[in-house]
């Protein structure tokens, strides 16, 4: 009786790794608990262990082979006397990029291609036409962007939970710490409160601290200084201390970390005067942002997104790429309603207007960005054109991003509306656990584009 | 090390010149003057809000100055009226900030509990009482990356003391060996509530033996105490050994606001801390004995009630902030 050894995910997140290499040979004897190989994202590495005895019949997958799929077969172990040899036919292909499918996944992963090219995305009116695209992740693009800043200005600088050695929880510090050393690049003990309001103390001085958390899940023992230290202090000072700091980390749900890790404060920090709040959706908006709240003289929330890391998307190949802060982007145009977002709700909005494209209606995306100040000029233009909105945000309802959206709209817009605003939401419960739980209590494609139709009264 | 001591040891007392003792007094006399009068404004509804007089308290402040050098910054939290005068700011700006007038070092937005001065390195005036640890630390940071010398130092009281906060501050300031002095200004009282029944450990300067922070406890009613010790801190700090915590015991006048009767303690043990420690007093009979003329003395107040009397004027005469300034320095 043979055993396929599959490739194990690193993390809840991850889609697809690199088998680094084999440490065991085919032919040779393994017992539970042998490391047989290691495998790699661009996040971690991870030592695979055999979790039977028998000998290691066949090798699927060679060693250093990347965008090797989880759950692919890589392996096969034999029992003990069984002929490896005749271990053949029994085994689904194993999946490698080359392989067809394999290559699909990994585009569709990468970046989902227009099905219909029936409204493209222009392009950023920050982004010149001529300027070459570097396809990169958003880890990598958030990475650059301070490396970038740090190598301008010596006084950046950025510290937090295993942003040096361990090259950070998710790999956005990685390199840093090699580039710029233990003087710029600090780890942090496990102190949220404590560091946080070092960094404030910091910035009064003169610095310009990058605070990373490990997730914003635990800036709530932080809060206390991004509000009341960070944010008020330039009004209380009659305009003499400036905070010029970025709290950066990844927001929000991640996936199947139950309810004290999937938190989006996006709502939380836009309420707050004297922060700056972005929550970017893709890897170029990432960085010109990021470059952007690292030159502010202002506290910024920099809300990442721990799905959104990993995935790739065109950066513009420009020496200085700094986007303009609380303006807005059309992510696609469209007539007939307008869909409202930023984060990881973009996803859903611009696969939603995807969709209803095929039933003949033309959504207008509208990527926020920033949250804090918020471009509702941009909104108010759209929606007086579409006469419909929908705002979309995987945070809880009441008092919501989208709330405020709403109210914005019916305050400034409300001769234009045909329908109620209508939003899409996480839904008001603490983060399940299971499987099915978490993915109904987090928004969907079929929600938003459920939302668009009742909107247009359009079944 | 220092605290190889234990601490517990009295520090030495620092021989102050007679020009020293002088100055101490005027800077003394200049904080007890201004907040007794920054009282009577309060009781006049001139000043609302809260206002947390300094009385009492006036040694640690003076003395951690002259110990200090141009371009160390200070930082302390809401009880800091004290602590910007000893910082060389304005007493009309300061007062007029109390007053919520335009003219006020924060435009009349901070309060007497919410005032800076970046010319003249004073960081707040914080009302979370725990922030100094922090926020202090962190301007130590800059220094250190920054190596120019400069030494942070950052008050807070006993009550203070035990927010956690405060030690993840101590935990990374010794790690990272940062020059920032500690000061727990310990006058007994966390609002209405005793040391002892807020606080398992009262001897506050203990806690810096957890963190490997050289630590002493101080009189902080003697001028001359608090200078020595303070010398010896910054000076440690400065020369890159990384933190060093003092507990100043002192004592405050004065209800923790000016809302507060101060039942929680006896009429008694007041009156013998104000004729038997006070700061000021002290300083007076060691200049008297030391051959200054009680005419000199005098002259010193008057010129400090003139002072005083000055930034009262300023106060009571200027005018509230322009509604305009409701929405300006809200971000940069």
């Amino acid at each position: 009786m043979s055993i396929n050894v599959l490739m194990p995910a690193l993390s809840p997140t991850m889609e697809h790794g690199k088998l680094a290499k084999w440490l065991k040979n085919e032919g040779d004897k393994v017992k539970s608990g042998d490391v047989i190989a290691e495998i790699e994202t661009d996040k971690a590495t991870m030592e695979v262990e055999a979790v039977d005895e028998g000998v290691l019949a066949r090798i699927l997958v060679p060693g250093g082979t990347e965008n090797v799929a989880v759950n692919t077969p890589i392996a096969v172990i034999a029992e003990d006397g069984e002929d490896a040899t005749a271990i053949e036919s029994t085994l689904p292909p194993p999946k490698l990029p080359g392989d067809s499918d394999a290559a699909q996944t990994a585009a569709s992963v990468a970046a989902p291609a227009p099905k219909q090219a029936a409204a493209p995305a222009p392009r950023a009116p920050e982004i010149p036409s001529d300027v070459t695209m570097i396809p990169m992740t958003m880890r990598e693009a958030l990475r650059d962007a301070m490396a970038e800043e740090m190598r301008r200005d010596s006084g950046v600088f950025v510290m937090g939970e295993e942003v040096g050695e361990y090259q950070g929880a998710y790999k956005v510090t990685q390199g840093l710490l090699q580039e710029f050393g233990a003087q710029r690049v600090l780890d942090t003990p496990i102190t949220e409160y404590g560091f946080a309001g070092i960094g404030v103390g910091a910035a009064f001085a003169g610095l310009r601290p990058i605070v990373e958390f490990m997730t914003f899940n635990f800036s709530m023992q932080a809060i206390d200084h991004i509000v009341n230290s960070a944010a008020k202090t330039l009004y209380m000072s009659g305009g003499q201390i400036h905070s010029p700091i970025v709290f950066r980390g990844a927001n929000g749900a991640a996936a199947r970390v139950g309810a004290q890790h999937s938190q989006d404060f996006s709502a939380w920090y836009s309420s707050v005067p004297g922060l700056i709040v972005m929550a970017p959706s893709n890897a170029s908006d990432a960085k010109g942002l990021l470059k952007a709240a690292i030159r502010s003289d202002n506290p910024v929330v920099f809300l990442e997104n721990e799905i959104l890391y990993g995935k790739t998307g065109d950066v513009p190949a420009l020496e200085d790429f700094v986007l303009p802060i609380g303006k807005a982007r059309i992510a696609r145009a469209g007539t007939d309603v307008t869909l409202v977002s930023f984060s990881i709700g973009m996803t859903y909005a611009l696969a939603a207007a995807e969709e209803l494209a095929k039933d003949g209606i033309e959504a207008e995306v509208i990527d926020l960005r920033t949250l804090r100040p918020m471009d509702t000029a941009s909104i108010i233009e759209s929606v007086k054109k579409t006469g419909r909105c929908v705002a979309i945000e995987e945070g809880w309802p009441q008092n919501g991003v989208t709330a405020q959206i709403a109210a914005v709209v019916q305050e400034e817009a409300f001769d234009y509306l045909d329908a109620p605003v209508a939003r899409v939401t996480g839904k008001d419960v603490p983060m399940p656990y299971a499987a099915n739980l978490e993915k109904l209590a987090l928004p969907s494609t079929a929600e938003v584009v459920a939302a668009a139709k009742a909107v247009l009264y359009r079944t | 090390m220092a605290n190889e001591t234990d601490g517990a040891q009295p520090a030495p007392i620092a021989e102050l010149s007679r020009e020293q003792e002088l100055s101490a007094l005027r800077d003394m006399l200049l904080i007890r003057r201004f907040e007794e009068k920054a009282g009577q404004l309060y009781g006049m509804g001139v000043i609302a809000g809260f206002c947390h007089l300094y009385i009492g308290q006036e040694a640690v402040v003076v003395g951690v100055r002259m110990a200090s050098r141009e371009g160390d910054q200070f930082t302390t939290s809401y009880r800091d009226h004290g602590h910007m005068l000893a910082m060389g700011m304005d007493p009309k700006g300061v007062m007029a900030e109390l007053a919520g007038k335009r003219g006020g070092i924060s435009k009349g937005k901070g309060g007497s509990m919410h005032m800076f001065s970046r010319e003249k390195n004073f960081f707040g005036g914080h009302g979370i009482v725990g922030a100094p640890a922090p926020i202090g630390a962190g301007i130590a940071f800059a220094n250190a990356y920054r190596g120019d010398g400069r030494v942070s130092i950052t008050f807070f009281g006993e009550g203070a003391a035990n927010q956690g906060q405060v030690y993840e501050s101590f935990n990374i300031a010794a790690l990272w060996r940062l020059p920032v002095v500690f000061i727990i200004e310990n006058n007994r009282y966390a609002m209405g509530t005793a040391i002892n029944r807020a606080t398992a450990q009262t001897e506050c300067f203990r806690r810096g033996a957890a963190f490997a922070i050289p630590a002493r406890q101080v009189d902080g009613m003697d001028v001359r105490a608090v200078k020595a010790a303070a010398d010896e801190a910054i000076e440690w700090c400065r020369s890159g050994k990384g933190p060093y915590l003092l507990e100043v015991l002192t004592y405050r006048y004065r209800g923790h606001s000016m809302s507060d009767p101060a039942k929680y303690r006896s009429k008694e043990e007041v009156e013998r801390m104000r004729e038997e420690h006070d700061p000021i007093e002290q300083v007076r009979i060691r200049l008297l004995a030391a051959g200054v003329s009680e005419d000199e003395l005098k002259k010193i107040d008057a010129s400090v009630r003139k002072i005083v009397a000055e930034a009262v004027d300023f106060a009571t005469s200027d005018r509230e902030p322009d509604p305009s300034e409701l929405y300006t320095d809200v971000v940069a």
